[in-house]
């Protein structure tokens, strides 16, 4: 049945296949057309701010390709990353060693913590296979109530906390907000010049320009090449003498690592730090970027990851002027860019798994007509 | 092997161990911690009969929340992360019935026959979805609580509200992000039959509520259809091969869920006093969600006991841990506390092997 359908289909099919397989992108270009107009933000502003978050974000959303690989799904879990760098930063910003030393120190201090987290994350999740996503989300929130009791309480009286202008002033416990001002933008303007008005952060970009050129190596290495065996097909895996278990470990405590480095990076053009709530909207926003970009559960490409940022940023930069331009009212916009992020999630997460039943029913089927072959 | 031998002979040890298993361990450990802050309440200067009259209404405000998780966990869908839809379903039925201007406790009764048409709606294109999603649930059923209730923000905004009492008073459009029930349904359950008892006051009406509901519920899973229910629930394959309809089961629980979430808010806002909008209702998902696991339940299983321990001792902790820490050691950690423990527990269930994978 389905061999005479094939080929009277044939070329309708694969532009259809096309703006299926791609739907999510071409549905963001179209938001997008129809906001920046409306939005009336000049050109240069808008590259202005896309080649910032650009520099922002790109390094944390690198570091969810590698679970993806290891068929762990979107790592919701990188959240534990983003927490380890803000301790990090908070130790730096105590220590009052600022500029490119602080961050490179943060970066230092922060990797320790991620891999423990990482381990302990990869750990749990290899106790919930087939669930990883829904577990590392509630993860996210477990080790948030850890990261609260630590900061809110344990700063100050356990872990020594000397300089009272990031202290509440209770005695104990960090400020909702940690100024980072003298370490603001130190990376981006080291080294960065205008083309046409548009600031162009040369370090930062260098840094994720190495990122990728490092996740493309890591790819061809033994180790990268298990991962994607384990993402693949556990079982087939197993039995080809890979262990899985460890394998998965790795590429949760890699992603953890990556986040807690691309969290310093984030926040030092930030400038500031929210104590309570950067990290808990990261996990989020680089998700729905990743995923605006092309890329679904089980695949992600780094093109998909630069496509992402540009065009989940220019929507959530354009959104709030738009919907003020066009209902009047200056929430609805802000409103508007969360439901389209969660949308986004959602339709994508919706969409890997139809795939993977219908997959499965093909599989399924496949067996039934070669087992008839046989008969 | 070692089944047989405990049974031959049950020495005391093995006998405990044996309970602690089938209770699990997190389960004991918050149940001991809730009986501590129990037995440390009178020496800290906490006034006993005050922490158990919240404790009781705050078990009143929420166990038909919690109950909303069962329909769901029995047909396999696992937990409803996507209680938030439920509960839009729910604010829908509290303001339209405000807007049209009903007032009194009996306006209470209007709510959830308005939010009905919304559940059944919102619940079937939910189930729908979750059919065609077999296996992959729980994260999607987060997503699409997420998103509703982020699409509803905009509409709260744009929807065609009027009454004085709901909107902002500048513009006067767009519904405020908390609404006094006071002359509405405020207490419409928590006044009928309410005992007091010294300090101790019962609110006798909303706990006869949820019994109504709860004993529904235990009724329904003996019928033919809530038996059907959990046989899909516990082998989707065996229910097929014996002739039930698994996807018109499967969206009939989530219809359920998605509607006793609905009913679920409206009896919370009646005991609390205000209808909150907008980012209230994100993670409204996971006290219930904790509190049917820490009473005993499991990813594919839950029963009305679950719902009724679970969240007793949830909101025990809720309740007591504030003022019990605050005068012991005058640092407030309960939220923190709250958030460890109840994750915890989530995390605890999602990693039994308990599941069998479709």
């Amino acid at each position: 049945m389905s061999v005479k359908t094939v080929p009277a289909k044939g070329a309708g099919k694969s532009i259809g296949s096309f703006l299926a397989g791609n739907s999510v992108p071409i549905m963001f270009i179209l938001i997008c057309a129809v906001c920046i107009p409306v939005s009336g933000f000049s050109f240069t502003y808008l590259l202005n701010e896309i080649m910032s978050r650009l520099g922002r974000n790109a390094f944390l959303i690198l570091s969810l390709l590698i679970p993806i690989m290891a068929g762990m799904g979107l790592n919701f879990g990188m959240t534990l990353g983003a927490m380890a760098g803000e301790i990090a930063l908070i130790f730096v910003s105590d220590w009052q060693i600022w500029g490119i030393p602080g961050m490179v120190l943060a970066m230092i201090i922060s990797v320790p913590f991620s891999v423990l987290l990482g381990l302990f994350c990869g750990k749990i999740l290899n106790m919930a296979k087939g669930r990883e996503m829904i577990t590392s989300y509630i993860i996210s929130f477990f080790i948030n109530g850890v990261y609260q009791l630590i900061v809110l309480y344990m700063m100050g009286p356990i872990i020594p906390i000397s300089h009272s202008s990031i202290k509440l002033p209770r005695g104990y416990g960090i400020r909702n907000t940690v100024s980072l001002l003298n370490m603001r933008q130190s990376l981006d303007n080291a080294v960065s010049f205008r083309i046409a008005g548009v600031k162009i952060p040369v370090i930062t970009l260098l840094i994720i320009v190495c990122m990728c050129l490092l996740i493309i190596w890591f790819r061809r290495t033994k180790l990268g090449q298990d991962m994607r065996a384990v993402g693949q097909d556990m079982q087939v895996a197993k039995d080809a003498g890979i262990d899985v278990e460890r394998t998965r470990i790795i590429s949760i405590v890699i992603s953890t690592v990556l986040a807690g480095l691309g969290m310093i990076i984030y926040l030092q053009n930030m400038g500031n730090l929210s104590t309570y709530s950067s990290h808990s909207q990261v996990g989020m926003f680089c998700i729905a970027a990743l995923l605006v970009g092309g890329a679904s559960v089980d695949k992600a490409s780094i093109g998909n990851v630069f496509l992402g940022v540009i065009l989940f940023h220019t929507m959530f930069i354009v959104a709030p002027n738009a919907g003020t331009k066009i209902t009047g009212d200056s929430m609805i916009g802000e409103y508007f860019r969360v439901f389209v992020s969660y949308g986004v999630i959602t339709v994508a997460l919706v969409m890997y798994e139809t795939k993977k039943r219908r997959a499965k029913a093909g599989n399924g089927r496949q067996l039934q007509l070669e087992q008839e072959a046989i008969k | 092997m070692s089944e047989t031998v405990n049974q031959t002979n049950p020495s005391f040890g093995k006998l405990i161990r044996k309970a602690v298993q089938s209770f699990g361990l997190p389960r004991l450990i918050i149940a001991g911690f809730l009986l501590l802050l129990f037995i440390l309440a009178p020496f800290v200067n906490a006034d006993l009969p005050m922490q158990i009259t919240n404790t009781i209404n705050r078990f009143s405000w929420n166990a038909v929340l919690v109950l909303a998780m069962v329909p769901m966990v029995h047909s396999g869908c696992g937990l409803n992360f996507g209680l938030p839809l439920g509960i839009v379903a729910g604010l829908l039925g509290g303001t339209l019935s405000i807007e049209l201007g009903f007032r009194g406790p009996a306006s209470f009764f209007i709510s959830i026959l308005i939010a009905t048409p919304f559940a059944l709606l919102f619940g079937g294109g939910y189930g729908w979805l979750l059919n065609r999603i077999k296996g992959g649930e729980m994260m999607i059923a987060t997503y699409v609580g997420f998103s509703s209730v982020s699409f509803m923000c905009m509409m709260w905004l744009l929807l065609p509200y009027h009454s004085p009492n709901m909107v902002w008073g500048l513009s006067g459009k767009g519904l405020r992000t908390t609404i006094s029930l006071e002359g509405y349904y405020d207490k419409a359950l928590a006044n009928f039959l309410q005992i007091n008892i010294g300090k101790l006051s019962i609110p006798v009406g909303t706990l006869l509520f949820f019994a109504v509901l709860a004993f529904g519920m235990w009724a329904f899973l003996h019928t033919k259809t809530g038996t059907a229910m959990t046989a899909v629930g516990s082998n989707p394959t065996f229910a097929r091969a014996a002739g039930i309809n698994v996807d018109r089961i499967r969206l009939l629980s989530v219809i359920m869920s998605t509607w006793l979430g609905a009913v679920g808010i409206l009896v919370y806002e009646q005991g609390f006093g205000f209808i909150q909008l907008y980012n209230a209702p994100f993670y409204m998902a996971l006290p219930a969600v904790s509190a049917i696991l820490i009473g005993g339940a499991s990813v594919n299983k839950a029963s009305i006991m679950n719902v009724i321990i679970g969240t007793f001792l949830f909101q025990g902790i809720v309740t007591m841990t504030p003022t019990v820490m605050n005068n012991m050691i005058h640092m407030d950690m309960s939220e923190v506390i709250r958030m460890i423990a109840s994750n915890g527990m989530i995390l605890y269930a999602l990693t039994r092997k308990t599941e069998v994978r479709r």
